[in-house]
């Protein structure tokens, strides 16, 4: 995705929405918190054409519009299963010999 | 845009607006007590009218199995005589696969029948696909503010698996970074929509844990003619612990042991950005078990009606390698995969069942569903990724946020008693300082004593040591 490729109205999008500068943040959380902004991230269908990085609206699943940041077009789920672990590989041959005990 | 104070300064009158007709004011007795009896009377359905409401939206009526073979496994590695009876409650099969469905199915029965068009949750966990998954039965919109990334963008497998499930039962989801300030912005989100605030902590998410209580007692008397033991229970916010116990007493168990259970992430700091993503469990653990225990009103309603210590009889906490190695023992022997953040009390009830006699039974009241993100391997891989290291070993030499060991046999699974007493010392410090306490009215001081399990004097000591006269 090239950052001046123009995403159509009504693509399926993720945008950024910057809700508390690190200055606005509440009193008393940690350190490295307080340093951060305080963001959201919410997807939708994109209103009018537009860039990546651009300030945009979308219309969300409970077709109420919100504006943000535009980050991302149609956006993949990357969580997987991972990698195969080792150490919990090796249980069930463990296991295997606690039966014959 | 309004400021959170802004926000927050509006807090009651928003909250009072999105609860129904719950008035917490009308509880209140004075000082630091309030009337917790009348407040879960509140609610008013009879169980067989819970039961039923949850039968409606596909939670409840869940498998009780007994785990035949991890008993048999348990007894070998036990004295003679003794390796209790495990069963455990099959609460994956809910509709969208964990107990938190009986939770949300009374808060969204409610919304519905009081006219609100939409439901607001503010969470990280199972509980907002399960809000999502009956406000879609119910005919209800649903709002889910969910804290999932860092300040880099990057989340845990496991929340972002949670996240998807959110947007896949088409809930408006608001993914936000590390902080509190999720409350903030689901009051927010209150007061913009007029939605119903279907927070975790309400009457009638605890009435919807009570009848998983229920179920349990009822079936372990009818198959067995008698009462569990125990019932081990995963601990977090509190409501697991409180809606089991009380839906036990109400199921006429009245000697079942309490005995809840949390992940040891002492030391990581729940609102720590750095912090965030160097914990393996993203919940049931003592970030929040602790916290919510020692001050239960910390939540997004007045009074919280999750209240742990009025029904723990012990506390015990165990290792993240323990309760991965748990998940997967389950899955070798037992021929099923469940999540692993729900076999919290699984990974306790092997060294707890080896304690007991083989007569008695012991229930692991929950399990939560499995998928990509829920899922050992997917954890541990994020985990190495996050550079904590992942070895076998001695659980004892576990370092939260450091280094995962997976225990190298059945034997080594053990736990860490919490002392009650000092959970029990921490709320009262707590509290006194939260209420400027100088003296406690006798009506306060009854209310301690049943927020606290107090049978012997604890308060009456703690009160003599500080000098607190009561009238």
């Amino acid at each position: 995705m090239l950052k001046n490729e123009l995403i159509k109205k009504d693509s399926y999008v993720e945008i950024k929405i910057l809700l508390l500068k690190p200055e606005e943040r509440i009193e008393g959380i940690p350190e490295d918190t307080s340093k951060v902004p305080f963001e959201a991230r919410i997807k939708g269908f994109l209103v009018k054409d537009a860039y990546i990085g651009e300030k945009v609206e979308i219309i969300t699943a409970l077709k109420r519009v919100v504006s943000g940041i535009l980050i991302a077009v149609n956006p993949p789920f990357k969580h997987d299963f991972g990698e195969p672990v080792r150490e919990l590989l090796e249980i069930g041959w463990e296991v295997d010999e606690l039966w014959k005990q | 845009m309004e400021t959170v104070k802004d926000i927050l300064a509006q807090r009651n009158e928003i909250m009072k607006k999105s609860l129904g007709g719950i008035d917490y004011s009308n509880f209140e007795k004075g000082g630091l007590a309030f009337d917790y009896e009348a407040l879960m009377k509140f609610v008013g359905y009879p169980m067989k009218e819970v039961l039923s409401i949850q039968r409606e939206t596909k939670v409840g009526n869940t498998p009780l199995y007994e785990l035949k073979n991890l008993t048999k496994l348990v007894r070998k590695i036990s004295l003679p005589g003794k390796g209790a009876r495990i069963l455990i409650k099959d609460e994956a099969m809910n509709a969208s696969g964990s107990f938190k469905d009986r939770r949300a199915a009374l808060s969204l029965f409610q919304a519905k029948k009081e006219g609100y068009q939409g439901v607001v949750a503010a969470t990280s966990g199972n509980y907002g696909a399960a809000v999502a998954s009956q406000a879609l039965q119910r005919g209800l919109k649903c709002i889910i503010a969910q804290e999932v990334f860092d300040s880099r963008g990057i989340g845990q497998p496991e929340i972002l698996e949670k996240g998807r499930k959110c947007e896949a039962l088409g809930a408006e989801v608001w993914q936000l970074t590390v902080g509190p300030e999720l409350f903030f912005w689901s009051l927010q989100l209150l007061k913009e929509t007029g939605y119903f605030n279907a927070s975790l902590y309400t009457p009638y998410g605890i009435r919807g844990i009570e009848a998983l209580g229920y179920e349990i007692g009822m079936e372990v008397k009818t198959l067995y003619g008698r009462e569990p033991s125990a019932v081990l229970i995963t601990h977090a916010g509190g409501g697991n612990v409180t809606g089991t116990a009380r839906g036990l007493l109400e199921s006429g168990c009245f000697n079942t042991r309490i005995i809840g259970v949390s992940v040891d992430l002492r030391g990581l700091h729940m609102a720590s950005d750095t912090d965030f993503n160097r914990k393996s469990f993203t919940t049931g653990h003592t970030g929040f078990g602790v916290p919510f225990a020692v001050n239960p009103d910390r939540v997004d309603v007045p009074r919280n009606a999750a209240r742990p210590l009025r029904y723990l009889d012990r506390y015990l906490l165990i290792t993240q390698g323990e309760v991965f190695y748990a998940t997967e023992l389950f899955t070798r022997v037992e021929g099923i995969e469940r999540g692993p953040a729900g076999n919290t009390s699984l990974a306790a009830a092997i060294p707890i069942a080896r304690e007991m006699p083989e007569d008695e039974i012991l229930v692991i009241q929950e399990t939560e569903y499995t998928g990509a993100g829920k899922h050992p391997t997917a954890q541990l891989t994020f985990a190495r990724k996050m550079g904590i290291e992942i070895i076998r070993g001695n659980p004892q030499d576990n370092i939260p946020g450091k280094r995962i060991v997976i225990p190298e046999n059945l034997r080594q699974l053990s736990y860490e008693e919490y002392p009650l007493a000092k959970l029990k010392q921490s709320y009262l410090e707590h509290t006194f300082k939260k209420y400027e306490v100088k003296k406690l009215s006798l009506i306060e001081l009854k209310f301690l004593q049943e927020e606290l399990k107090d049978n012997n004097n604890f308060v009456i000591d703690y009160l003599n040591s500080k000098g607190v006269i009561y009238e």
